[in-house]
């Protein structure tokens, strides 16, 4: 029995205004969705390279859902990624230059090489770094939401899991406590349908993820994560419903993810039917193709944000790679705070 | 100075607290109408309001992990484990996200986790433990387990105020049995600061929390034998004072490390490797443990009388290693 409401997707760009966005904003959000994908692709190569340390992973796929969301906040506002979730670094303002440092491990990435590959946060951005323990930061992000609430402050938590994660309990007692205390936060699950090999039917029992958040006292959303428009549409609804005081909102973003769980994975328990029917819901395709039938892009401007993707890529990786290595010296650092760490505007 | 229980102290210090920084908040299961499990949060929710007395629903991973994002955010949570026996539904928030945090990103986690601990009242397998030794094993985390009044004050007024995730153990036994002087208004006791509980010359006790009294009976009942034993409490186990012990093993060169918590992988093995790699030359003796033994804290009164270290327990201690 479903309860989750499905969302309907965005046809027109009128429907859009009411969404407040305006063309640059449009194109930025094509942009970010290319720049994602970039990353990803790069980092693949660099990892076949050798030029990456552990595991790689992508989260090809799901940049509508990443983007989408992570445009519908606002600057203050905060969130807690997960891996396939890119999108969100980028659209944030992540320097992708770091992010490459990341992956490679060197001094410059933003775990400083001393976690690696996702788990990395800008917290400047307002952003807090994952850890694989999904979903370990629902509750902690319904902590800051928490906090919001006590200093009365317009700001709201996005909460990230994926499909895969809301199996955990913190998934149950984050949007227990959330619903609770009506906070301002949105859940934001990452559904691509596999958590590993392990396929949607034998990982819950409801119809929808979303579906649970009725028993939470707030409302689920089923949307199609590959119409970036849509996403967009409902997390910026959800976000701002969450600031005016209305509580939280679960958003069940549903994509495929596109490949392995790590790049060792070859998934081959994902249908091949399954993987040519998302195939044709390629988020940046199917985005690409609606911005040139509104007339928001045109051929050559198409080209040049590529052009202007490709560099910002080629330089960035150049400027990773020239990023030295930590020093084993630095192993022991950082491992307790120092008092005059807070004395920062956030800790104030 | 006023004599104060020690819960006293652990109340006053929370209330001074929350007056002095209005980061301060306090979540957790029973602590606001009915003030608490063991009252140590009576009157706070008529004082600061429900925004910051917050009754949380029963669910210890959700009430660590929003403290670690609220004190993102900057605020300064002092959360309650009703028992500390409970931590371990919290166990991932506190070793995998709040410990780590800062060593990976560099994000300090200013938080207080407050844990009610300790056997010696029938309270069972699940209301009795000592869980500190778990989460010493883990960089990122402090501990501290105050003895005396003063030092429940002080340690939670620092716990509170330092830039790390904190457990503050108080031992349940303590709350209302011990009384002592403690200082008016702000008292700072600071973290990795041991503290001579008793001066002797023949033989240390190394201990912390509720055993500290457990040695001073077995300290008083040899010293009518004439025998001097030392008393280290050492106020943090994480980060604990080893020059202190060092220190006392130069004066006595006899040791017995006690502690409630089970034997084996017990915080106590790490002070005896210490003892044994860095003051090696100066025992007279093998360095003793006196712990719990190696198995759940059962219920009943002769078992769980059994289980705990008792006076008899470190007054044969001490003279195995006085004839040695």
């Amino acid at each position: 029995m479903a309860v989750a409401r499905e969302a309907t997707p965005v046809s027109s760009a009128a429907d859009i205004k009411q969404a407040d966005l305006d063309r640059e904003d449009l194109l930025s959000i094509y942009r970010n969705m290319l720049i994602t994908r970039g990353i990803e692709e790069r980092g693949h190569i660099l990892y076949r390279q050798g030029k990456i340390p552990g595991s790689f992973y992508t989260g090809r796929g799901n940049e509508g859902a990443a983007v989408g969301v992570a445009t519908a906040m606002r600057t203050d506002d905060v969130g807690t990624p997960i891996q396939r979730d890119m999108g969100v670094h980028v659209a944030r303002g992540t320097e992708t230059w770091r992010i490459f440092a990341q992956y490679m491990g060197r001094a410059d990435g933003l775990a400083a090489g001393k976690d690696g590959n996702v788990h990395m946060a800008d917290f400047r951005l307002g952003l807090i770094a994952m850890v694989s323990h999904l979903p370990a930061l629902m509750p902690v992000a319904v902590g800051c939401a928490l906090a919001f609430k006590i200093r009365r402050e317009p700001r709201v938590a996005v909460a990230w899991s994926g499909d895969g994660a809301m199996a955990r309990g913190d998934a149950h007692e984050a949007m227990n406590l959330a619903g609770v205390h009506r906070l301002p936060v949105v859940f934001i699950c990452d559904n691509n349908q596999y958590a590993y090999s392990t396929p949607n039917r034998s990982e819950f029992g409801v119809d929808h993820l979303a579906d649970r958040a009725a028993a939470y006292g707030f409302e689920g959303v089923v949307v199609d994560g590959t119409d970036v428009l849509t996403v967009y549409r409902e997390a910026h609804a959800a976000i701002e419903r969450a600031r005016a005081g209305g509580g939280p909102t679960l958003l069940e973003l549903v994509t495929l993810r596109m490949e392995g769980h790590a790049v060792h994975d070859d998934a081959f328990y994902v249908p091949r039917e399954l993987l040519e029917a998302y195939a044709k819901k390629d988020p940046i395709e199917r985005y690409r193709r609606w911005l040139k039938e509104q007339n928001v892009l045109d051929e050559v401007r198409d080209d040049e944000i590529n052009v202007e993707v490709k560099k910002l890529l080629n330089d960035a990786v150049k400027r990773a790679e020239e990023s030295p290595l930590p020093e084993p010296a630095d192993l022991l650092t950082g491992v307790y705070a120092e008092p005059e760490e807070l004395d920062t505007p956030h800790h104030r | 100075m006023a004599t104060k229980t020690y819960l006293q102290a652990i109340s006053d210090a929370l209330r001074e607290e929350m007056r002095r920084d209005s980061r301060v908040f306090l979540i957790g299961e029973d602590i606001g109408v009915y003030g608490g499990a063991f009252k140590v949060t009576q009157g706070f929710l008529q004082e600061f309001g429900e925004d910051r007395v917050i009754d949380s629903p029963l669910s210890e991973t959700a009430i660590v992990g929003s403290c670690t994002g609220a004190a993102l955010m900057g605020m300064r949570p002092v959360c309650e484990m009703q028992f500390s026996d409970f931590v371990s539904c919290a166990f991932d928030q506190l070793v995998t996200v709040a410990a780590k945090q800062h060593y990976r990103v560099g994000t300090p986690v200013p938080m207080v986790v407050r844990l009610p601990s300790g056997g010696g009242f029938s309270g069972g397998p699940f209301h009795s433990q000592n869980p500190e030794g778990y989460f010493a094993h883990c960089p990122g985390l402090k501990i501290a387990c105050p003895a005396t009044p003063a030092d429940a004050k002080g340690l939670l007024t620092q716990a509170i105020r330092d830039p790390n995730p904190v457990l503050y153990f108080e031992h349940k036994h303590l709350y209302r049995r011990i009384k002592g002087e403690v200082p008016d208004g702000e008292h700072v006791v600071e973290f990795g600061k041991a503290r001579v509980h008793r001066e002797g010359t023949d033989l240390t006790v190394v201990t912390y929390g509720a055993m500290v009294y457990t040695a001073e009976e077995a300290a008083d009942a040899v010293s009518k034998d004439g025998t001097s034993v030392e008393i280290v409490d050492l106020r943090t186990v994480t980060p604990w004072d080893r020059q202190a012990v060092l220190d006392s093993v130069a004066k006595t060169s006899k040791v017995i490390v006690l502690h409630e918590d089970t034997h084996t992988s017990g915080f106590g093995a790490e002070i005896a490797a210490t003892i044994a790699e860095e003051a090696f030359e100066q025992l007279d003796a093998p360095v003793v443990r006196v712990t719990a033994p190696d198995a759940p804290i059962p219920f009943s009164p002769p078992l769980e009388k059994a289980f705990l270290p008792q006076v008899a327990d470190v007054v044969a201690a001490i003279e195995k290693l006085s004839a040695y």
